[in-house]
């Protein structure tokens, strides 16, 4: 090579793989909807940095996740993040363990950003790639905050893409106990939301609304209520709260917008608990892991904290920053699989619709 | 000053790693695998087999297209992380001035053309100046009906390059005599031309601010569909 080559740049650091331990330092990204988020995380647990890049007001004007919009607002919003991120941990490149990123499910051309990022950076350190289930980074949001918080629990997983309850044996054995069978709860609280005129994202709007109205003045329905199992739907109390409002429009009365979110609210909050509640008294869980956007909903903590204490039963909620998406839970869980054995190909793609090893 | 070229913008990809001294390895590909899982294991490719770590390379160019949408975020997100992380300067270039400067010997107006999908074509017009190429329209996205208009008007006769001129050959093949198509092995931008077309930006510390550098989409984001119904079911 007759190139003149400037190696400038610090030595590789290389870790034999399987010494995953206390001092691992893992990047984790989290691109799968419309959060950029870059995390370092020490050991799985020490959170030493977690920024988190919110896009809502590109996509409130259309009162929803556009993904183009997302795509290319993670382009731009990544690197800065990941400087951030680094920064924020007072840490180098060169002292990274291993990269993690989400896999999915999730948007695909948002996916596809973070994931060709964290490939990329992986191979320039010469430290392994982790594709994370974006769902199995929400469970460790809770191990990020919450030593008592281990496995055997519960999990229920509920944000504006998903509402699942999963019963997690231990790290990497899941199983789905119940579902959404149509809506997302988030999903129907941004179109109920939508529907009233209160904004994007919805679930905040309702939920300070519900304290102002009244939780009785409609009985809408608790959809399944009456069938075994733990399965939830949200599509048809979405629907019956639209056939409320017109018919109250139709007959000339005033809409009380409160007393329909609040009813709203606690049709969603009881029918969760419920089934929840059912699946965890099913597998005999003494924890229950709460995560995800909706996590933040006031009616739903404290519904879940009441029937938790009547039951015995240890409720763990992580903090707002870890409810939402965010790039700690994702490098948490990739330090897990890291302990696993478990790394990613660099030939690796995102997968929208990865569903939760089962 | 080894550099590291990536273009993934049309449905060929490729990656190439060069100096001032020519092309020392690349990799391309125009079916199969998907941009997303050929781009880093031809980039160890091309690095394995030329004997040079990531640690030698002085700069990393990208195409920023136009081209297709997805195909661009796999390859500029990438060039950005390599560039971030190994702290070396980032150069873009367009797709179609690598288009242009792969046929830069001909004397005729150049005319670089890329399908866009949706019945549209990505376009600009260019011609050859010592050493390289000029440009002397904007970068535009039209029907290939609206091009062929353009190109009909010119004086110059012209050289039609790119799979645009391919795609919508039934459009093209209307054209007036002195206006020749480019061949196959033509139609697409190629990671080669854009190490050595980024070099002299290189030794001119002509670089691109790592945080600005994005696609060039020449397209808005899609419109939401999702919502339209329950936007609708208010209203009916
Ligand atoms: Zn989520």
């Amino acid at each position: 090579m007759a190139d003149t080559v400037t190696a400038v740049r610090p030595e590789v650091r290389r870790e034999p793989v399987g010494d995953w331990d206390e001092d691992t330092l893992v990047l984790g990204i989290e691109t799968s909807c419309d959060e950029t988020s870059a995390a370092v995380v020490k050991g799985g647990r020490e959170i030493l940095s977690n920024v988190i890049a919110s896009q809502t007001d590109l996509h409130g004007e259309y009162g929803g996740v556009v993904p183009e919009i997302a795509a290319r607002a993670h382009v731009e919003a990544l690197t800065p993040a990941i400087a951030q991120a680094l920064r924020d941990a007072e840490v180098t490149f060169w002292d990274l363990d291993a990269v993690a990123a989400t896999l999915g499910p999730g948007l695909i051309g948002a996916l596809l950003v973070g994931v060709a990022e964290a490939k990329a950076i992986a191979a320039v350190l010469e430290v392994p790639f982790v594709g994370v289930n974006h769902l199995e980074g929400h469970i460790y949001s809770n191990l990020l905050v919450h030593p008592e918080a281990t496995f055997p629990a519960v999990a229920l997983i509920i944000s504006g893409g998903h509402t699942m309850v999963v019963d997690v044996a231990d790290h990497g054995k899941y199983s789905l106990l119940g579902q959404t069978i149509d809506d997302a709860a988030g999903e129907a609280f941004d179109k109920v939301a939508r529907f009233l005129g209160l904004g994007y994202p919805g679930g905040p709007e309702i939920d300070r609304l519900s304290l102002l109205g009244d939780a009785q003045a409609v009985a809408f329905p608790r959809a399944m209520a009456d069938r075994p199992g733990f399965d939830v739907s949200y599509s048809g109390l979405k629907t019956a709260v639209i056939n409320h409002v017109r018919s109250l429009e139709a007959a000339g009365r005033p809409v009380p917008v409160e007393d329909i979110a609040a009813s709203f609210q606690q049709a969603v909050v009881d029918t969760q608990v419920a089934k929840t509640m059912a699946a965890v008294e099913h597998v005999g869980a003494r924890r229950l892991l709460l995560c995800g956007g909706v996590a933040a909903n006031s009616g739903l903590r404290s519904g879940l904290q009441r029937a938790c204490e009547e039951r015995g039963v240890a409720l763990f909620v992580p903090p707002m920053s870890l409810c939402t998406d965010n790039a700690a839970m994702i490098a948490a869980c990739g330090t897990a699989m890291l302990r696993r054995g478990l790394t990613t190909s660099l030939e690796a793609s995102p997968d929208p619709n990865l569903p939760l090893a089962l | 000053m080894l550099v590291l070229g990536i273009e993934t913008s049309t449905p060929q990809a490729s990656v190439a790693i060069g100096s001032e001294q020519g092309i020392v390895a690349s990799a391309l590909v125009s079916r199969g695998a998907s941009h997303n899982e050929f781009l880093l294991p031809a980039i160890r490719f091309c690095l394995d087999e030329s004997g040079i770590g990531f640690r030698n390379l002085s700069g990393v160019a990208v195409s920023l297209g136009p081209g297709l949408f997805t195909g661009m975020r796999v390859g500029v997100a990438t060039a950005k992380a390599l560039a971030q992380s190994l702290s070396v300067p980032i150069v873009g270039m367009a797709s179609l001035d690598l288009l242009a400067y792969e046929v830069r010997y001909t004397p005729k107006t150049i005319c670089a053309v890329l399908d866009a999908r949706r019945e549209e074509v990505f376009h600009a017009f260019y011609r050859s100046s010592p050493g390289g190429i000029q440009r002397m329209s904007d970068y535009m996205v039209e029907r290939p009906q609206q091009l062929v208009a353009r190109i009909a008007a010119q004086t110059d006769d012209v050289l039609v390059v790119g799979n645009g001129a391919f795609v919508h050959r039934e459009v093209f093949e209307e054209l007036r005599a002195g206006v020749e198509i480019g061949t196959v092995s033509d139609a697409f931008p190629d990671a080669r031309s854009l190490v050595e077309l980024s070099l002299p930006r290189m030794f001119r510390e002509d670089f691109d601010p790592l945080y600005q550098v994005r696609p060039l989409y020449l397209r808005s984001s899609a419109r939401p569909i999702a919502w339209e119904r329950i936007r609708g079911s208010r209203t009916a």
